[in-house]
């Protein structure tokens, strides 16, 4: 125990309902500890010893404890609760971040309460437990059950608390790191040492570089280049050559293709072929930028965050959410973001704790924390989290993943950038700490031995209304023309966001200058810390003391680091000295690429074999239930998916606002009619039988999502983010291949370009000894102009008499990685596939229908086929049922009746068409796949007919029952 | 005429500032927006203004509890200046965050002897859905009493609850102070979820001044901006969209003479 403190705890009356305190009881009890009363909950504070106690009453008076619901405790520094209660005190490591505590002390000097600008105030949980002897048999348990113990401690709580002790320096003197005369053996155990994950072709290239240089590099060059080089930034695999062979389920080699840039040649190639003039900005900033109208420009970014979710999964969804709104305030001159979206990989729900792998957190625990971070965070910057979804499948148990995106508006004149030379570089936001040096890549148990600053820094907590400050000032900024460049400090901190703004002119910065979390840090770690919330930018010296003045105003701490310079090279100056001296081309050009194998094995696929008979009944109510379809609604109301009023097309949708819709349309701007549609798409299941196939159905669901809204398919952008297992070796990055390849010919076909993307590409785990990826998941994400939002479309029926239309074919045989082909256990079959020729007439069709009002209500058709996309027409709309006829179903192929109602074929409709403007439908759909396969009924109902025979009726609430809606 | 001003408090951490400006601006007023450091510094800001509206947000991310923070800072720095501004018959609007920050400085519910607090929903969550507010006869001179506003509610600290409710539900209503309550689809008054989101003591969503013009609530119906804003995009079951125009339309109307209620 360190730094005495007041310790204040503000417990909820007795009387009062406490889910907190019910939740930890519960998970004590889950634990095993045998608990005989109730548990109270409380938050605490530990406020500075040298207060006197009427201040610390008139702070929980006027500032901490809400006024009727709140009762206080307080203890004097250095006492411990005199009434002999049984307590626990919950709390952050040393090091980690504390929002709460640091509002406290910030509103304390605001409200002018003696507060020393040393002081600080600490925030902790407290729970008292009644009717228990001791709390120390428990306190292991407890560690477990109340905390991550990546992040937070349980303490006795009927012992005194004090403040953490200040961090530990590091000494920071210039140093040197004796390179040249390294051998192969030496260079790789460097690499290791110093954490810099440089392969040994990569640590020869710099050691020649420094041989020529005639001198030793030191350490803060070796972490720039082992920064700029990394996969993370770099993307080496995606943008290195490739060796491809395609092998046949014997071996053989039946294609074989090379690659000199993976990514050029497949993705970015076809968006070079298309080069649409409404796409203004690809492939080359922190977004992709497209128009939607023509001064208003809408830029998209779409990150992950696996890693470090799986450590802590609040902190390290908050943080990922809180990266990719920096991308897209660091696009062009800045952009403003007007929606999120987020998709989440997850093991299975309800896995017992003995499946686990050791250090891997229950999938449902994981779950819960990402959703509540990406709530925190885009809750508190008030941008809408509008789409996304949940995938749950056991290889994401160990690994999972969290996708984070991102849409901002945009001025085309604000789309270019670039700082120039005598351009103060100026940093704002977030102060600079040890926040995620090198990662997250401190094992728990190393951390709890030694809870110190160091270690615990690894794992970041965000803190969102600095992010929003920045936000604030950054757009006022720009709107004035305070600056030429702007950029986020993300993975590489000052390192990447300098050293990219930098490129072209040179970049020169003392690193004395950024301010600090708290004193000690050394210059390397100033220069590669990832502490979040902060940008970079380009001001010009005459703008410099309005931008400072602007930052001011929103009380958003910034400081001049430096300049850009006009000699194309990187200097570092720590306290006047040089520390750094690298040429940009150097170290924008310098990594070295070797060609890298990919194999990808082809099994012989047999068609589905569909069971002649099954419980028709359950299978649907199964199916509605599968973590694929079961509702996301828990979910997205915890998102403020309404906030800034422009979301009109929503995520659960019709008057009882429970039925899923495809896409979400968003108005950026209230006062204009264009929206944008978003859609997502992801196949894991498909792709882990034929990756093509599965990165191809992914971007068809994201296409047809946005057309199902009512989006434009001929000006749909599209983002790829590849997440795959360890690509060094060779039958991951076949995979790979193949999805990329999936990339292009899905984007050449369908006329629809990517514009942005990212890869993570080193998610693997342990079992018994063995190396396993997760399943190859590329999420696809699609946008498209709404012209006039009025005409967008949702998914619950709307009139009874009106007609149902399917549009698109089905192929039965090509059942495999369905849903109900999970469901009845079904072996690996033949995926389906897009038909590449078809599907783009069908797209624009269907959006001429939508645009012309001639449907009124749209679904596409995903996982659970034709029966779960009726049954979610239904259960969407009050008081209105649907009668459909399989024999109607247009298909390709064999027409058994499970493989009709449950295929997931991609590019497929059901449409509500009124009876009088069925003529007109019918000659819009001429030469396509169509039907009029049923109609919508006054019935609350949904029923299925073959050949005039009712073989499923299943009522409405029924539907909504099995698909787990909450009201 | 001259548009009626209102003068809308921004501070770290708003971030409903777009729709209410834009829903304020097609109810005809005119929208300055302010720092509250700014007005600290220049509280005569508040002279010129018909409405001071503070908008819905995480205010220094609710650390401390949902407008602990603000709400402190303007009972101390801003309480005698808007006291001003409400004798001299302006009106005092706050949304969401901006109705916790007023009940937590304490202008609402503003009755001697009943303390009230915006605190954690029942739930124990945050949550964002649609809900049917009944207009109160409290607020009947800005809507029909009896009439139903729809909004969009989103929080996690919106349940009011009462230091005593017994006593303090009837004072409540007989001093009129009672200005929205959560209903069911039939309009009838619940503090059942869904329908009421957070299980607030009387069902009540929003507050009135014994003036009439110091009025918060919980749901936002700057949100209701036309049909396409509702859950079904105008087909009947949420009103026609034009419920939440009329209500700022309303709130800008309401007199400025501090004797005539």
């Amino acid at each position: 125990m360190t730094g005495a403190a007041w310790r204040i705890e503000l417990e909820l009356e007795p009387g009062r309902d406490d889910p907190v305190g019910e939740a930890a009881r519960d998970a004590l009890v889950a634990r095993g500890v045998s608990m005989p009363g109730e548990v109270r909950s409380s938050r605490g504070f530990l406020l500075p010893a040298a207060l006197r106690r009427e201040d610390v009453e008139r702070a929980i008076v006027d500032l901490l404890a809400d006024p009727v619901t709140e009762r206080a405790l307080v203890v004097a520094p250095g006492a411990a609760p005199a009434d002999g209660r049984k307590r626990l005190a919950v709390r952050r490591l040393a090091g980690v971040a504390d929002p709460e505590g640091a509002s406290a002390a910030r509103a304390l000097r605001l409200l002018s309460f003696p507060l020393g600008e040393e002081d600080r105030v600490e925030s902790f949980r407290g729970l008292r437990l009644v009717g228990l002897e001791d709390v120390r048999p428990l306190l292991a348990a407890a560690a477990r059950a109340l905390a991550n113990p990546v992040i937070e401690e349980v303490l006795p709580g009927d012992r005194p608390l004090g403040l953490h002790p200040a961090p530990r320096p590091r000494p920071a003197e210039r140093r040197e790191v004796p390179l040249r005369e390294a051998d192969e053996g030496r260079l790789a155990a460097l690499s290791t040492e110093m954490g810099l994950a440089l392969s040994a072709a990569e640590m020869a290239a710099i050691r020649d570089f420094f041989r020529a240089a005639g001198r030793e590099p030191t350490d803060v060059e070796l972490e720039t280049l082992a920064q700029t080089w990394s996969e993370h930034c770099k993307h080496k695999t995606l943008t290195g050559p490739v060796h491809y062979r395609e092998l046949a389920a014997d071996g053989t080699v039946v294609a074989e293709r090379h690659y000199r840039n993976l990514l050029k040649e497949t993705v970015f190639a076809a968006t070079r072929r298309l080069a649409p003039d409404w796409c203004w900005s690809v492939f080359a900033d922190n977004a992709g930028v497209v128009a939607l109208t023509d001064e208003i420009g809408i830029a998209v970014k779409v990150e992950t965050h696996n890693h470090p979710s799986a450590l802590d999964p609040y902190g390290g969804a908050g943080t990922g959410i809180g990266g990719v709104i920096r991308d897209i305030l660091g696009t062009g001159l800045g952009a403003r973001p007007f929606a999120a979206t987020d998709v989440f990989c997850v093991g299975p729900a309800g896995l017992d704790p003995g499946e686990l792998p050791p250090g891997t957190l229950p999938p449902d625990r994981i779950l819960e924390g990402v959703v509540a971070g990406v709530r925190d965070y885009g809750n508190r910057m008030g941008i809408p989290t509008v789409a996304g979804t949940v995938v749950r499948h056991p290889g994401y148990v160990a690994n999972p993943l969290v996708y984070a995106g991102c849409l901002g508006e945009i001025p085309r004149d604000c789309v270019d950038k670039a700082a120039r030379p005598g351009d103060a570089i100026v940093a704002i936001g977030g102060r600079t700490g040890r926040d995620g040096i090198h990662g997250a890549t401190f094992s728990s148990e190393a951390l709890h031995e030694e809870s110190e600053t160091t270690d615990a820094a690894a794992v970041q907590i965000g803190d969102p209304i600095t992010e929003k400050k920045v936000l604030d000032v950054l757009l006022e900024a720009r709107d004035l023309g305070l600056y030429h460049a702007v950029t986020d400090c993300g993975a590489g901190g000052f390192s990447s966001a300098v050293g990219e703004m930098g490129e072209d002119c040179g970049a020169e910065v003392e690193l004395s200058r950024a301010p600090l979390k708290y004193p000690g840090l050394g210059y390397w770690e100033i220069w590669i810390s990832e502490a979040q919330e902060r940008m970079v930018l380009a001001v010009p010296p005459e703008s410099l003391d309005a931008f400072l003045a602007r930052c001011a105003a929103h009380e958003v701490e910034a400081s001049v680091l430096g300049r850009f310079t006009d000699d194309r090279t990187l200097r570092l100056r720590w306290h006047g000295e040089v520390v750094a001296e690298l040429p940009m081309d150097f170290l924008h050009g310098g990594v070295p690429q070797p060609e890298r194998l990919a194999e990808l094995r082809r099994p012989k696929l047999a068609p589905t074999a569909w069971p002649e008979d099954a419980d028709l009944r359950r299978l649907l109510l199964a199916a509605l239930a599968h973590p694929s379809l079961a509702s996301k609604e828990w979910v997205v109301r915890q998102y403020d998916h309404e906030v800034q009023g422009g979301t009109v097309v929503k995520p659960y949708q019709g008057p009882l606002g429970r039925g899923p819709g495809d896409g979400t349309v968003v108005k950026p701007r209230l006062e204009l009619s264009a929206g944008v549609a978003i859609g997502c798409g992801l196949a894991p299941r498909i792709a882990e039988i034929d990756p093509w196939a599965g990165a191809a159905c992914a971007i068809d669901e994201a296409v047809r999502n946005v057309v199902a809204a009512g989006g434009d398919p001929h000006r749909t952008a599209l983002l790829d983010n590849f997440c795959w297992g360890d690509c060094r070796k060779p039958d991951r990055f076949g995979s790979l291949v193949a999805a990329a390849e999936a990339c292009r010919d899905l984007a050449l076909a369908y006329g629809a370009p990517f514009i942005s993307g990212k890869d993570s590409l080193n998610n693997e785990y342990r079992v018994g000894g063995e190396e396993r990826p997760i399943p190859p998941t590329l999420l696809c994400t699609a946008v498209a102009p709404v012209a006039d939002t009025r005409r967008a479309a949702t998914t619950p029926l709307k009139r009874s008499g009106d007609l149902l239309l399917l549009v698109g074919t089905t192929v039965a045989e090509a059942g495999g990685g369905s849903v109900a082909a999970d469901l009845l256990g079904l072996a690996d079959s033949q995926p389906p596939r897009p038909d590449l020729e078809r599907a783009p007439a069908l797209f624009d069709a269907v959006h001429q229908l939508l645009a012309d009002g001639l449907a009124v209500a749209c679904h596409d058709l995903a996982e659970g086929g034709l029966a779960a996309a009726a049954a979610e027409m239904v259960l969407g709309a009050d008081r209105l049922g649907a009668r459909l006829e399989v024999e109607q179903v247009p298909a390709t192929g064999p027409r058994p009746l499970l493989g009709l109602l449950f295929a997931e074929s991609p590019s497929r409709f059901l449409l509500e068409v009124a009876p009088a403007d069925l003529a007109e439908a019918g000659s819009r759909l001429r030469g396509l796949p169509w039907a009029a396969v049923g109609e919508v009924t006054a019935d609350s109902r949904l029923a299925l007919l073959a050949g005039g025979r009712e073989i499923l009726g299943v009522a409405a609430d029924e539907l909504a029952e099995a698909n787990g809606v909450q009201s | 005429m001259k548009p009626p001003r209102v003068l809308q408090l921004f501070a770290a951490g708003v971030n409903c500032d777009r729709e209410l400006a834009h829903a304020f601006t097609r109810a005809g007023a005119e929208v300055v927006q302010v720092h509250v450091r700014e007005l600290i510094r220049r509280p005569q800001l508040l002279r010129d203004c018909r409405l001071f509206a503070l908008p819905g947000g995480f205010t220094y991310g609710d650390d401390l509890g949902a407008g602990a923070i603000l709400g402190a800072e303007v009972r101390a720095f801003l309480a005698e200046e808007l006291a001003a501004h409400h004798d001299r018959g302006g009106t005092i609007f706050g949304v969401c965050n901006g109705f916790q920050v007023l009940v937590r400085c304490g202008l609402l519910p503003g009755l001697e002897g009943v303390r009230a607090s915006l605190t954690w929903n029942r739930t124990h969550r945050f949550e964002c859905r649609w809900v049917r507010l009944r207009v109160e006869p409290g607020l009947g001179h800005v809507l029909p009493a009896g009439s139903i506003l729809p909004a969009a509610a989103a929080h996690a600290e919106g349940r009011l609850v009462l230091g005593d409710p017994e006593r303090d539900l009837p004072r409540l209503e007989a001093a009129g102070l009672v200005a929205l309550r959560y209903a069911d689809a039939a309009g009838r008054p619940t503090r059942e979820w869904p329908a009421c989101p957070n299980g607030s003591d009387g069902a009540i969503a929003g507050l009135v001044s014994a003036s009439g013009r110091i009025l918060g609530l919980m749901p936002h119906p700057e949100r209701n901006l036309g049909p396409e804003s509702l859950p079904d995009r105008g087909a009947g079951a949420w009103g026609d969209g034009g419920e939440g125009i009329a209500f700022f339309r309303g709130l800008l109307a309401l007199d400025r003479d501090p004797a005539a209620r």
